[in-house]
């Protein structure tokens, strides 16, 4: 079955709601309008208001009384609108949701998840193309996921639900309209990174809105003779450290790219545990490419602004050089 | 399923119709809670501005839909409320607004395309901020609130506010949504005006949505009653009268300067348009609802008064329509011309001095940035 990220999200979400009586969705326009991006398009309909919930808005009130709803047994999926709007609610996320499993002894478990469409290429005005992923993966107690492909969306949003502990799911908009097969057979484990492409060259290491990148840069390097592996992470919090390990070992060579600024990002983490652990088998320094440290650009600039492929070809080089 | 959401009750269950002046027939009635002169009043210069401003809305629109601008957050229906409220303010008045306010920033002086300049994405910004006492739009719902209420301290700290001295008593007006009333941000701000007696009057635009969410999903009360809870003096009034918003916030603004402390101004209105251009109204509100609600333009009735009480002359309408379409000419022209901002740009400004390794990305970052034409280069 050939569909869109949004879709295969919709359909995942269906599945959840159908699966377990106690999940329930959250959200500003969830349920009306469907989201503005349509997520959960018809949910309400078929689960009614109490399961598929138009919020107050109020990003600080949604992830809060989603708390209080993973304390009485269910399993809330709340949904940010945009990225630059999750910040209201990162006091709740920062200091409770990823916290209260562990100051109460385990006695408190809080099955939360925090959709959020993130990142940029799509031409939209401010605070609508950011990418906090590490500002979630920096903190303890939380899961922090992406994914890159109709199927992974399909399947990942059900995991997530599933999951005990509390998963900021990130959702690459600018590829919610980028069509995928789904298999319903085919789930991967939530944390598992994965080798989209294999190569014995250099491994691009990516997740989420850059894993297209990666593999596009992957095939115009193939022209000049160059065998690039492509790993998506998939989940960056924890990381799979082993299947990038392994990458690694074949290729010699590491590129992490992501929209996020330079300066403290993910791709830092990468690097550090790479040069720690993999020192000997590594021919060239971690290369990053990244977004800059200033604020994301209008959108007149995103796309020179944006890690792209001829940035991408240029590390690969820098890393082939040495 | 005691908690189930309903859907919205009417505004006019929720209380007493709001205060009214000019009535949507044209009538000029009094109301004793906001007494207002109307000898003091340009009402030819009202229903100017009101057009003008509809006009660069529409203009703007038809710019989204030709692809100048990547979005637009009409104002159709709020016309009254904005320039109602931006005639009550001095010059020196400090503005936070949302995204919404084109016709407050018409009204503060500010050049109408510097106002496309965020929706076209050539800019974060877009104009002095300092310049016309009108601050940056903001995106982030709710924030600009608590921005008021620090500006609002700075005045108190100036000796800026309750002086005594007319020429130097300065409020600062805040611009918020009904949704905005959600945020705790937005709460904080009533909070924090509240208790330190601050000059700010909070202007909440009450059109009955935030995108799909009708009001009644943020409040079960109207917005001026809340007031009460905090401490100070809520007021609901039509905003749809322009009378009655310019009433209200002129009064609330003296309050303000001569140490009376915050108001929170409910002006009941309606989002004729989709919430912006990206938006299908069509999936969640009725077009009935729409339809009553276009049958209370605010500018119909102004127009309705002046021409009953004989006013203006035809030759006000007519000046009126060749400075519409003057101004749409205008618009069309500078949208377009509006320069795509230098690629350096995202870097400067970001730190007052540009710190070492930032520039070190710049050098990098022009390496790749295509100079000269291009055709169908790799990305
Ligand atoms: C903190 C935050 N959350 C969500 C959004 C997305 N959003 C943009 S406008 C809007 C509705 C705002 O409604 P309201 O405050 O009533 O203002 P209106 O647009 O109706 O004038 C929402 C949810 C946002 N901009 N900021």
């Amino acid at each position: 079955m050939t569909v869109s990220m949004v879709k295969a999200l919709n359909d995942g979400l269906r599945q959840a709601l159908s699966d377990d009586p106690h999940v329930l969705l959250m959200g500003e326009d969830i349920g009306r309008l469907g989201g503005v991006f349509r997520v959960t398009d018809g949910l309400r309909k078929e689960f009614g208001d109490l399961r598929v919930v138009d919020t107050p808005l109020g990003e600080a009130g949604i992830v809060g009384a989603a708390i209080g709803l993973a304390m009485r047994g269910y399993r809330p999926v709340c949904e940010i609108q945009f990225d630059g709007f999750v910040y209201p609610a990162v006091n709740q996320i920062i200091t409770q949701l990823a916290k209260l499993r562990h100051r109460s002894a385990g006695r408190i478990s809080l099955p939360v998840v925090i959709r959020i469409p993130y990142g940029g290429g799509i031409g939209s005005i401010e605070h609508h193309s950011e990418s906090p992923e590490t500002y979630f993966a920096h903190t303890a107690g939380l899961k922090v996921v992406t994914c890159a492909t109709p199927n992974d969306a399909f399947h990942m949003i059900r995991q997530a639900v599933a999951e005990d502990d509390p998963v900021v799911f990130l959702e690459p908009k600018r590829h919610y309209w980028t069509k995928g097969e789904v298999d319903p057979a085919s789930a991967l484990p939530l944390e598992q990174a994965v080798v989209r492409r294999a190569g014995t060259d250099v491994t691009l290491i990516a997740y989420g809105p850059t894993v297209p990148v990666a593999l596009e840069a992957a095939d115009v390097a193939a022209e000049e003779g160059r065998s690039v592996e492509v790993v998506d992470l998939r989940s960056l919090s924890p990381w799979d450290v082993t299947t990038v390990r392994a990458s690694v070992h074949r290729t010699g060579r590491a590129v992490v790219v992501h929209e996020a600024a330079f300066s403290h990002g993910f791709g830092a983490e990468v690097a550090a545990r790479l040069q720690d652990e993999e020192f000997h088998f590594l021919e060239a320094p971690v290369v990053r490419v990244t977004g800059y440290d200033t604020p994301y650009p209008p959108s007149r600039l995103e796309s020179d602004w944006l890690p792209g492929v001829d940035r991408v070809l240029n590390a690969i080089d820098r890393s082939l050089s040495y | 399923m005691a908690h189930a959401v309903q859907d919205p009750p009417s505004e006019t269950s929720l209380a007493d119709p709001p205060i009214q002046l000019l009535d949507p027939a044209g009538n000029l009635g009094t109301d004793c809670r906001l007494p207002l002169d109307p000898a003091t009043v340009d009402l030819p210069a009202l229903y100017r501005d009101m057009t003008l401003v509809r006009r660069l809305d529409t203009e703007a629109i038809a710019l989204q839909r030709q692809g100048e601008l990547g979005l637009w957050p009409s104002l159709r229906g709020q016309e009254a409320a904005q320039v109602g409220a931006a005639y009550a303010l001095y010059d020196r008045d400090m503005v936070f607004p949302t995204y919404r306010e084109h016709g407050v920033a018409w009204c503060r002086g500010l050049d109408p395309v510097s106002l496309l300049g965020l929706f076209r994405g050539t800019t974060l910004g877009g104009w002095d901020p300092y310049e016309h006492h009108f601050n940056l739009y903001t995106l982030v719902i709710g924030a600009q609130t608590l921005h008021a209420v620090g500006y609002a301290m700075g005045l108190y700290r100036d000796g800026s506010t309750g002086s005594g001295d007319p020429e130097r008593d300065t409020a600062v007006l805040a611009f918020l949504g009904d949704g905005a009333l959600s945020e705790g941000e937005t709460n904080e701000a009533f909070i924090w005006a509240a208790a330190q007696n601050l000059p700010v009057v909070f202007f909440c635009q009450n059109n009955q949505w935030a995108i799909s969410a009708p009001y009644s999903v943020q409040s079960r009360i109207p917005a001026a009653q809340r007031a009460a809870g905090y401490g100070f003096p809520g007021i609901r009034v039509d905003g749809n009268d322009v009378l009655a918003c310019l009433a209200a916030t002129r009064q609330a603004l003296d309050r303000a300067r001569t140490g009376g402390g915050p108001t929170l101004i409910e002006a009941v209105t309606y989002r004729v348009n989709a919430h912006t251009t990206a938006d299908d109204a069509t999936r969640y509100r009725a077009a009935e609802e729409t339809e009553d609600w276009t049958a209370r333009d605010p500018l119909e009735r102004l127009r309705a008064h002046l021409q009953s009480t004989g006013a203006v002359t035809d030759e006000y309408f007519t000046d009126l329509e060749a400075r519409e379409r003057d101004l749409a000419e205008q618009l069309r022209a500078d949208c377009r011309a509006l320069a795509d901002p230098d690629a350096s740009s995202p870097f400067e400004h970001t730190y007052a001095r540009m710190p070492a390794d930032l520039r070190q990305q710049l050098r990098q970052h022009m390496e790749f940035v295509p100079t000269g034409p291009q055709d169908g280069e790799r990305t």
